[in-house]
């Protein structure tokens, strides 16, 4: 934990959290999903992922702790380069929450899905009860540990599938689309969560306010390649460009 | 809806809830076992195990009648057996002329056809209190403490997860096909053959959805770390006295057991 500290200074000051060089990828039936893919995040910030559907969100972030791995071109997070023998340790450095919580919530209860992570990372008992409860807490579902996932809201779901990650303590959190299917009150409650938490982090998204409120900065994806990599501010006052790529005003 | 369909157990807090899940569990295996290790006609054993298993149903406050009711579930298994009334070499009862064959009923047969459908009516009896007064979550723990092979419980542990999801999904496409189907339904549903052509689709877009489900969950788990070996936390250490109860009962079935081979 102390050396955790340590390092960290450090990170902020070197090492970008996420650097994607040239990264293309083909799914197995040859459709091009992401091509020349360029995109550096540095430590602490928060970066929304748009574009139509089919654009290479989901692929870009599945790129991000291995489980897709490149066919061309280079990601690390931090200073390790994700490869197959770097996948254990990548995949402690990134969160990856997906789309649907019933995806991502597989145990039958709350508690065995925060702890599924931490688990197989190989920690100590104590230290995975601990860090259940420290990773509820911080998405406000404490108390919920013995609840069954199918018995919960789809905004409960969606915190505790937030919750199933942060457990593991990663430097990096990658959301697939985390506001989908939300009504406006779970919704308002994912934009305090998003803001609240600290780590690095990409999210995809098409919801427009969700990234003025947390999201300084915004890329663009069309077609497997990055269009447009600016401040969110500059993107979002640019008419043209958001009618161009689907997108609506927030 | 698919809730009531699933989950059988029913909320308490008697002494029998209470009970650790892997004392019940064993429990109800031993008293399984020992039933079917019964010789036949052994009606003091069978009478001893009924009341043994009713007084935990009453003292349980689950009621008896909802467990009775549940087993008679089993009922139409039973029909089966009733071959062996006919099939058993014995002293004849009556006869019974169907057609070209007439089969002869034999005392002996009769004996060991209500020998078995009591034994199974009263396994099946501690079955259900078993599930109605032990989460079906617990019921899994208890399996894995007493080393069931950790793939078999996860994947009881997945499907448990994941029947509620499949069922709703299910019901959802019926939903779907019966709004589309509406002028049909009324022109007195449909061929057999059209009908038989839904149902096929229905149940391919099912298989179809599930597979798909079970590869992003695969890649999910990947994602948190699982490299091929399931962990799971240890189980914590047995109560004394749910061991004490336990070992109390489980006696008491051996002696039971025992007493129908000596008598
Ligand atoms: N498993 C797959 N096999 C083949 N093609 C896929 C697969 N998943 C996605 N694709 C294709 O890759 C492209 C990018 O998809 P995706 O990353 O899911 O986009 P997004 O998340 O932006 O909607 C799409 O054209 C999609 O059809
Ligand atoms: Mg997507």
């Amino acid at each position: 934990m102390a050396i955790h500290e340590l390092e960290l200074p450090k990170l902020h000051t070197t090492t970008p959290a996420i650097t994607l060089n040239q990264l293309s990828f083909a799914y197995p039936d040859g459709r091009v999903a992401l091509q020349n893919v360029s995109v550096t995040i540095n430590s602490g910030e928060k970066v929304a992922l748009v574009g139509p559907n089919g654009a290479g969100k989901s692929t870009l972030l599945l790129h991000l702790n291995g489980v897709l791995g490149a066919l061309d071109g280079s990601v690390r997070i931090a200073d390790v380069e994700v490869r197959r023998d770097t996948l254990r340790k990548v995949r402690a450095l990134v969160g990856l929450v997906f789309q649907d919580p019933d995806d991502q919530l597989f145990s039958p209860t709350v508690f065995d899905d925060v702890a599924f992570g931490p688990l197989h990372m190989g920690l100590a008992e104590a230290e995975v009860r601990a860090r259940v409860v420290w990773a509820l807490e911080q998405v406000g579902m404490q108390g919920f540990e013995d609840r069954m996932p199918h018995h919960m809201s789809v905004g409960q779901r969606k915190r505790v599938a937030v919750a199933t990650v942060l457990s593991m303590e990663p430097q990096v959190l990658a959301l697939d689309e985390p506001s989908a299917g939300l009504d406006p009150r779970a919704r308002r409650g994912l934009v305090d969560l998003l803001q609240s938490l600290s780590q690095t982090m990409l999210v995809s998204t098409h919801d427009m306010r969700l990234i003025a409120e947390v999201f300084p900065r915004t890329i663009i994806l069309a077609n497997g390649q990055v269009a447009h990599d600016a401040p969110t501010d500059e993107i979002l006052s640019n008419r043209a460009l958001l009618e161009e790529y689907g997108l609506e005003m927030p | 809806m698919a809730q009531q369909l699933l989950d059988r157990y029913i909320a308490g807090s008697s002494v029998i809830h209470a009970l650790d899940a892997r004392v019940k569990l064993v429990l109800t295996i031993a008293l399984i076992v020992c039933a079917s290790l019964l010789p036949v006609g052994a009606w003091l054993a069978l009478t001893a195990f009924t009341a043994l298993v009713w007084a935990a149903i009453i003292a349980s406050g689950v009621g008896l009648p909802t467990i009775l009711r549940r087993s008679l579930l089993a009922l139409p298994f039973l029909l089966v057996v009733v071959t062996v009334i006919f099939s058993v070499p014995g002293r004849p009862i009556f006869r019974l002329p169907l057609g070209f064959v007439t089969l002869t009923a034999t005392d002996a047969g009769l004996l060991r056809f209500i020998t078995i459908v009591w034994k199974s009516w009263i396994s099946m009896q501690a079955a259900l209190l078993l599930t109605a007064t032990t989460h079906f979550l617990d019921v899994l723990r208890a399996l894995q403490a007493l080393h069931m092979p950790k793939i078999i419980v996860a994947l009881m542990s997945f499907m448990y997860r994941y029947l509620f999801i499949l069922v709703e999904e299910a019901q959802r496409l019926l939903r779907a096909r019966d709004c589309r189907s509406a002028a049909l339904q009324g022109s007195g549903g449909g061929s057999l053959l059209w009908r038989a052509q839904v149902t096929g689709r229905l149940v391919g877009t099912l298989f179809l959805r599930s597979f798909e489900r079970s590869e992003r969950i695969y890649v999910a788990m990947l994602s948190r770390g699982y490299t091929g070996e399931l962990r799971s936390l240890r189980a914590q250490t047995l109560d004394r006295r749910d061991l004490r109860v336990g070992l109390v009962v489980g006696a008491i079935l051996l002696i039971i057991t025992a007493q129908a081979f000596v008598g």
